[in-house]
């Protein structure tokens, strides 16, 4: 064998590696969601979707489903506007302290998110808006607008500046050149915005546990499972809320790469 | 052909400059364009050939003089109150919509009813010979396609006038000529004005009625391309119009023909121009590269200059020689293949070079 395959070998080994360093855990979580025993313990019972219907047997967890889903798509709705208009105002306008004005739109990630969280209730409950559903989205639109932005921003880099100018040029007004030019070109980036807004403010659990009082989302609810029982119930909640925001995240990127190989077919 | 002087201007640049900041880009610029004519607006990259263009289109604003469109002031309309579409360097089609819907644009801006909208954006692509790739996507045409698609979606509108900024710039060689053989029966055709941008010599010279040069924000001269081409109005056009060889010298004596002294040599020269010159002017003598002869031995004119070959460029039929003076400075000549035949030039080989007296263009103020 030589030396140039065994080194490909080594590799491809060290690749297998870190995925199921990524991937163990979450793969062994589904596998005791459909396993008959009560603990995780090896060899495996029988497949079972009892903790399934239990999960779903709780009216609470019900409810948290439907405020996650309220919350993570007006959080989406807005954060990806948020986004979006940060992002023009960035592509089409030069002024002074522009800098400070993008890296104060893109500062909220970097924050902790207990620190974040604290900081939210406090304010929230001093202007009388915490414990709501409100109080979340408002919480996660503030977290997620950096994010939409950042997809959106990417996107206006590839526009070619004469495309907006052309619009004018034959009569489209400002508003008519933006909704006609500006936002079809950012169709793809938008609707991966939205899809990746949405997964963030699904699964955020921090700033929820602070600002959400008794309108639990599913992150928090299920740490109360967690604290209550430990059966693979914990498992199934946790099997299902993964796969929802894998299909979000993995939906935002596939509308991205198609958009790029549109890219690439249309480059001169 | 279009005869310029007989009609009032459709658009005219009164005075007009741009500034940013300190720099200025165009500088009290007067220019009128003619109802129906071909006009080029050319000259090295930053002299404010396109700066020009789109304060035309209302995308810039003047920030002195006056720009009238039929004799109405039109600095502070907005681009989108002008009907001056402009066909963009990098075409900007929206890729997002098809080709009968790129050119169906400036008609939907316009309110125009849908139907309407089709069957005048559907004349349009027929005219342009690309009807039957309406419902393609940007992205499946070619470059040559694309430019029909950006002229039809321009001319939609009908409009009066149609600028030009660099369209051709994208294409390879051949597609360049072909497109610009399209572009000139188009405006014949339609006998609408066109205001065309290029840096490129060929482009300008092959359809424009008039062309106009620039050099730093300044109009260096107008006027047909055969007047640009023989009777450069100052050293810049000279060296940038053609390949001309430049000659710095004074007038030794002008009884009664012009005796010119320059540093490889004196010359004599036919009062061709409309300039009257004195003994002691400095001026340019410009001798275009196509009109000078060659020969291995001193043709003992009065106008000849020794020459040391130093390279060759081979085009085709003509060939363009590098060579070099006794003071040091360059000599180029253009002379056709075969005639080259029978002379052995290589590095170092003397020949010599020999015009007509009519031949040499003169420019006043000679640099030095």
């Amino acid at each position: 064998m030589s030396a140039r395959s065994e080194k490909s070998l080594l590799l491809r080994g060290y690749v297998v590696l870190v995925f199921l360093f990524v991937f163990t855990p979450i793969l062994t979580s589904f596998v005791f969601s459909v396993n008959s025993d009560r603990f995780p313990t090896i060899p495996l019972g029988h497949f079972t979707t009892h903790w399934y219907e239990t999960i779903f047997a709780d009216p609470d967890v019900w409810d948290a489903f439907r405020i996650s889903a309220i919350v993570s798509i007006s959080v989406a709705v807005l954060a990806t506007f948020i986004g979006f208009c940060t992002a023009y105002t960035d592509y089409r306008y030069n002024f002074t302290g522009k800098a400070l004005y993008l890296s104060l739109a893109l500062l909220p990630p970097t924050i902790p998110l207990v620190i974040m969280g604290l900081a939210m209730l406090a304010l929230l409950a001093r202007i009388n808006m915490s414990g709501e559903i409100y109080s979340i989205v408002v919480s996660h639109v503030v977290l997620c607008s950096p994010f939409a932005m950042a997809v959106i921003r990417m996107r206006l880099a590839q526009i070619d500046p004469d495309l907006e100018s052309a619009a004018w040029n034959l009569g489209a007004s400002n508003w008519r050149a933006m909704r006609e030019v500006i936002v079809p070109f950012c169709g793809p980036a938008i609707a991966s915005a939205f899809c990746l807004t949405a997964a963030v403010s699904f699964d955020e659990f921090a700033v929820a546990w602070f600002v959400s009082g008794l309108n639990k989302t599913v992150p928090v609810i299920i740490l109360e499972i967690l604290q209550g029982n430990t059966d693979p119930q914990i498992n199934a909640i946790g099997s299902i809320v993964f796969i929802t925001s894998m299909t979000l995240v993995i939906l935002a990127q596939l509308i991205l790469m198609r958009k790029t190989i549109d890219q690439t077919a249309t480059g001169i | 052909m279009n005869e310029p002087s007989a009609t009032r201007p459709l658009v005219s640049f009164d005075g007009v400059s741009k500034r940013y900041g300190s720099v200025v880009a165009v500088h009290t610029m007067n220019l009128e364009i003619y109802e129906g004519e071909f006009l080029a607006l050319m000259g090295p990259s930053g002299c404010g050939k396109t700066t020009s263009l789109r304060m035309l289109a209302g995308l810039e604003e003047p920030s002195e003089g006056e720009i009238r469109l039929e004799g109405r002031r039109i600095n502070e309309i907005s681009s989108i109150e002008r009907d001056t579409p402009m066909v963009w360097q990098s075409l900007a089609l929206f890729p997002f919509l098809n080709v009968q819907k790129n050119v169906e644009f400036g008609l939907k801006m316009r309110a125009i009813p849908a139907e309407e909208r089709q069957q005048r954006a559907r004349k349009w692509l027929e005219r342009m010979e690309i009807l039957e790739l309406a419902d393609r996507d940007i992205s499946q045409l070619s470059g040559g396609q694309r430019q029909r698609v950006a002229l039809a979606r321009s001319l939609v509108t009908e409009p009066r006038i149609l600028l030009l900024d660099e369209p051709l710039s994208a294409l390879d060689a051949n597609l360049v000529v072909r497109m610009q053989g399209v572009l000139a029966r188009l405006q014949k055709e339609l006998g609408i004005t066109f205001v065309y941008v290029t840096h490129s010599q060929s482009e300008a010279f092959a359809m424009s009625d008039r062309v106009v040069i620039m050099s730093q924000g300044r109009i260096e001269q107008i006027g047909s391309p055969k007047a640009i081409y023989r009777s450069p109005a100052s050293r810049f056009v000279a060296d940038f119009v053609g390949a001309n060889n430049i000659l710095t010298g004074s007038v030794s004596d002008s009884t009664e023909r012009l005796e010119i002294r320059t540093a490889v040599g004196e010359f004599s020269c036919a009062r061709n121009t409309d300039v009257s010159f004195n003994r002691g002017d400095t001026l340019d003598m410009v001798i275009s590269a196509d009109l000078v002869q060659i020969s291995m031995e001193n043709p003992n004119v009065q106008n000849s200059l020794r020459c040391r070959f130093i390279s060759e460029e081979f085009v085709g039929s003509i060939v363009t020689i590098f060579a070099e003076l006794d003071d040091g400075s360059d000599f180029k000549v253009q002379t056709r293949q075969r005639d080259l035949a029978n002379m052995a030039l290589e590095e170092g080989t003397v020949f010599f070079a020999s015009w007509n007296d009519a031949d040499a263009h003169l420019i006043d103020g000679g640099s030095t």
